[in-house]
């Protein structure tokens, strides 16, 4: 089947079996291999992409076929102009990762999640997280670096001249 | 050098918390797996495995999967035989095991046939449509039929039982004669059940043999590269030369990481016959069903004491549940690995332990999942003991052990078990705990709330480890000395390449080894690029697993980076117009004695060696070391949990854990905590949720993440972390490896937690995981008035 998908801002046209998952076409028909597989049942979430900028997809529980017509942004394009965003940002600055094979996934739930709700507590940034698996960190320096993340986030969004006394 | 506000002098580059230099590509997308890798012309590899726990195999159909499109082969026993391939030595090099059925299948899951295709669709489209006849035989599941030998699970062996081996170290007449006159005693079962380390990054390979040159490349999952191309070379008569393993970003291993798998060989003799490269990469599924499980050991520990609590001796005996084959990656001389270690913290005048492993129709392993080897399950054994014995004595559980202590004057230790630990502070390390957590108020609270009728527990665990594998007198694997290596070439400029013989998996390597190479040199670890896991170009080493890397591969690094340092000094006293002697190394900088103004960086020593060498010097400034560690090292720690069980659900809520660490010197203090975050979360998991259960006719019910639970970010506690410090005195920068400890230590704590909050019910002892209903039914039975009603 013939799909049209943007990815990260480009559009791509492809052939693609119907059966095939929407994480095998980003990985191995567009190369995009930051989405990773980890359980084949939508249990790690790993392989988390954004879909149309405003839902955290598994994209081993998607045909690339429900992806036509949608906008999908993966990891890859999550830094702007050679800056990281600020969920990358922190998660390296606050150890968010160990082995990087969760990170991707977290990144693109935190990213949705905090458009959301861009001031969230810890138990509601753990409730968000709590599809995503991590065997490595044990989830702390997860939580503190969406709590940063947030924090930057909020202060990007905030009006450039506060008013007085605000 | 300045001194910070514990005393410790301020360091240059050890002791920081330094980002982690893997980071960028990892948060961008792109770290580099083994599923990442696509080669032209690349084929993929699918398996068939038997969904019976033991049956034979009468015929095996390829036709119909030939059929499918896009099919080029299918692969089964037969054919490995006609390659020598059908059976490859386990790592410990007592056993060996099937690559595909041949005859049966011994467990369930266990691998017939490989399909080789085109797609990864058609892969397991073939293997879909391959047609196997089997005959089911009667499996033996729990080792304890097993030993009674009416199922022969191996007739492939010349011995004719289901025994594999028996091991004992310590004085079995001293102890059984001590517990038999020992004032109070206890003698308690307790099995740690079969776990799975689960990294969420499977196994795979992508196996490609160049005809061209003759060369095979592995790209792999691996641990341990090194030790896998030897392995490859000896079990397929390639010359190592031939054989390059690249083991790129790994997802995670645990141990898992370290056998050599089923997918791996036939990958690798398929890409032989057919000239292209052929990648394999295992589902989850099969990740659960048949790679290196641990643990399954049901111990009985009796401990005998005096009435004042002085412990008299420790005998632990062990049936050990090896699966079909074994395949445990445990060194040569320590088939049952460092269970030795059972005798903990505490000074035991005598001790004995002894254990049986036998076969079972279920999947083969006994790896050390994030532990030395078979540490874990003496740690669990001898802290759960400890409690049942405070409990016995109706003392307090943190007196019963500040009472039994080896103490700070004992070190060396020799222990009764035949380990000399290098050094510790139990007593520190535990009233820091105890300290830090308000110990008396929460018993006084506790107290309070018994009288409620609640249920609130209080659990210590103050676990000794043996790591860092290992002096070569008595380590090896396969024959292979377990030392470790690192070569440092320091570039004109002062910058560097640090290559080492281990392979991290998240450990975050690519930082603490900068670190401690720039620690010995003065150069700056941002400029130190470190480089493991391929063969061509990383000298010999034996790998990353039972917290090796610092103790050893560490300890490499460090030294050769003082043969460079001493190098170095040659080429500054040339640079200075000194002599030799008088050239010294001190704030990172060489001096002449005594003109603390006159300096050469090593930077500048650096750039002499390619550009102005001394008169008949050799140019250049790098070396290589192989690190041979005099003895192990002793990680300690003591934990403490906090949790309040509900009674009406049995559910346990962890109100606090907190972990007092001492792993002598740390490198990198947030890598460090990170670690132990993540390894107490796996401890926890193993405490209440992980267990690969099988039912009577070997059916693995632990296939996926729904059956075979993960902790979540919502049921993970909040960890609380500290330390003490008690360098190691014989490791060239006093680390101790660290990794490992909390999945150690913390299982006992969670436990003896929960064991306390259910005293007052009378429970003594319930086996992990500690599942709600697990516990309800422990307060419902334990509960008179629940019993009656």
């Amino acid at each position: 089947m013939k799909i049209s998908v943007t990815v990260n801002g480009t559009k791509y046209e492809r052939d693609v079996e119907p059966r095939t998952l929407l994480v095998y076409f980003l990985r191995e028909a567009l190369g995009l291999t930051g989405a990773h597989v980890g359980c084949d049942s939508s249990s790690c979430g790993v392989c988390t992409v954004v879909l149309d900028g405003e839902r955290a997809v598994k994209s081993c529980t998607m045909f690339a076929v429900q992806a036509d017509g949608h906008a999908i942004t993966t990891v890859e394009g999550l830094a702007q102009g050679g800056k990281l965003h600020p969920l990358q940002q922190a998660f390296w600055d606050c150890h968010g990762l160990q082995c990087g094979f969760c990170t991707p996934g977290m990144l693109m739930t935190s990213y949705v999640f905090l458009q959301r709700n861009p001031d969230p507590s810890e138990a509601e940034i753990r409730d968000a997280l709590s599809g995503n698996l991590c065997r490595c960190t044990g989830y702390q320096n997860i939580v503190a670096s969406v709590q940063q993340a947030a924090g930057v986030l909020r202060a990007e969004a905030a009006p450039a001249a506060e008013p007085v006394g605000a | 050098m300045s001194a910070t506000t514990d005393g410790v002098a301020e360091r240059h580059s050890i002791g920081q918390s330094m980002k982690r230099k893997e980071d960028p590509r990892f948060i961008q997308g792109r770290g580099h797996y083994v599923d990442d890798i696509s080669l032209p012309g690349m084929l993929y590899l699918a398996l068939v495995h038997s969904p019976y726990a033991h049956a034979r195999i009468n015929k095996i159909d390829k036709a119909p999967a030939l059929a499918v499109p896009g099919v080029i082969a299918v692969l089964t026993g037969e054919d490995l035989a006609a390659h020598g391939l059908s059976w490859i030595p386990t790592f410990h090099g007592y056993d060996k095991q099937m690559v595909l059925c041949v005859g049966k299948a011994l467990y369930q899951f266990q691998e017939v046939a490989g399909v080789i295709a085109t797609s990864r669709e058609a892969a397991y489209d073939g293997a879909e449509a391959v047609e196997v006849e089997y005959e089911q035989l009667a499996p033996v599941i729990d080792p304890f039929e097993s030993k009674k030998d009416g199922i022969l699970v191996r007739e492939d062996r010349e011995a004719k039982t289901n025994h594999i081996y028996h091991w004992e170290v310590g004085d079995r007449e001293k102890t059984d004669a001590a517990l038999k006159a020992s004032e109070v005693s206890i003698s308690q079962q307790i099995y740690f059940q079969r776990c799975h380390p689960a990294p969420l990054e499977p196994c795979g390979v992508i196996a490609d043999m160049n005809p061209a040159t003759g060369r095979l490349t592995l790209y792999l999952t691996s641990q341990a590269p090194h030790a896998h191309r030897t392995v490859v070379s000896l079990v397929t008569g390639i010359p190592e030369d031939k054989i390059h393993v690249i083991s790129p970003d790994l997802g995670g291993g645990f141990g898992n990481k370290v056998p050599v798998y089923a997918g791996y060989v036939v990958a690798a003799a398929a890409s032989v016959v057919l000239g292209k490269p052929v990648k394999w990469i295992e589902t989850r599924t099969e990740n659960l069903t048949t790679t290196g499980f641990a643990r399954d050991y049901h111990m009985t520990v009796d401990i005998g004491a005096k009435r004042d609590g002085k412990i008299t001796a420790l005998r632990v005996a062990t049936v050990a549940d090896h699966g079909a084959f074994d395949a445990a990656a445990d060194p040569t001389k320590y088939p049952a690995g460092l269970f030795g270690i059972v005798t903990g913290s505490y000074d035991f005048p005598t001790a004995f332990t002894e254990l049986d492993a036998y076969f079972t129709n279920k999947a083969p392993g006994g790896i050390a999942y994030r532990c030395s080897f078979r540490v874990t399950e003496a740690s669990y054994a001898i802290e759960r003991g400890m409690d049942v014995l405070a409990k016995k004595l109706a003392m307090d559980p943190a007196q019963l052990r500040l009472k039994n202590f080896v103490r700070k004057d004992q070190f060396p230790y020799p222990s009764p078990l035949g380990f000399v630990y290098d050094s510790g502070d139990y007593q520190l390390t535990l009233n820091k705990a105890l300290k830090a957590i308000g110990y008396d108020d929460l018993r006084r609270e506790q107290a309070e709330k018994r009288k409620r009728g609640e249920l609130m527990g209080i659990g210590i665990s103050t676990f000794t480890e043996v790591v860092g594998a290992g002096p070569s007198k008595l380590f090896d694997i396969m024959g292979i000395k377990m030392f470790d290596s690192a070569e440092i070439r320091v570039h004109p400029t002062g910058s560097a390449i640090l290559r080492a013989g281990t392979k991290s998996q998240g450990q975050g390597h690519e930082t603490t080894w900068a670190q401690i190479a720039a620690e010995e040199l003065g150069l700056d670890p941002q400029n130190i690029l470190v480089e493991e896991g391929d063969t061509d170009t990383a000298p010999y080493g034996l790998g990353t697993y039972a917290s090796r890397s610092t103790p050893v591969a560490g300890g490499a690094i460090a030294l050769a980076a003082r043969r460079i340092r001493e190098k170095a000094r040659a080429i500054a006293a040339h640079l200075l117009e000194a002599p030799l002697d008088d050239v010294e190394w001190e704030n990172y900088a060489f001096h002449v004695r005594g003109v603390p103004e006159s300096k050469v960086t090593m930077q500048e020593c650096a750039f002499a060696a390619y550009t102005n060498p001394a008169p008949d010097s050799e140019p250049g400034l790098e070396a290589t070391f192989y690190y041979d560690p005099p003895n192990m090292t002793f990680p300690h720690g003591a934990y403490l949990a906090v949790v309040d069980l509900d009674r009406e659900t049995g559910a346990v809520k962890v109100r606090r854990f907190l972990a007092i660490d001492d792993c002598g010197t740390i490198i990198n203090p947030m890598i460090v905590e990170g670690q132990i975050h993540g390894g107490l979360t796996e401890g926890f998991a193993i405490a209440f949720m992980q267990e690969i259960v099988y039912d009577a006719d070997g059916n693995n019910l632990a296939t996926n993440f729904t059956d075979y639970l993960l902790p979540t970010s919502l049921e993970t506690p909040k960890w609380e972390t500290d330390k003490t410090t008690t360098p190691s005195p014989h490791h060239p920068i006093g680390a101790k490896g660290v990794g490992e400890s909390p999945n150690v230590g913390s299982p006992a704590a969670f436990v003896n937690a929960v064991m306390d909050a259910l005293a007052p019910l009378g429970v003594t002892h319930i086996d992990m995981p500690l599942t709600r209903d697990k516990v309800w039914n422990a307060i419902r039975q334990g509960t008179p008035a629940a019993a009656s009603g």
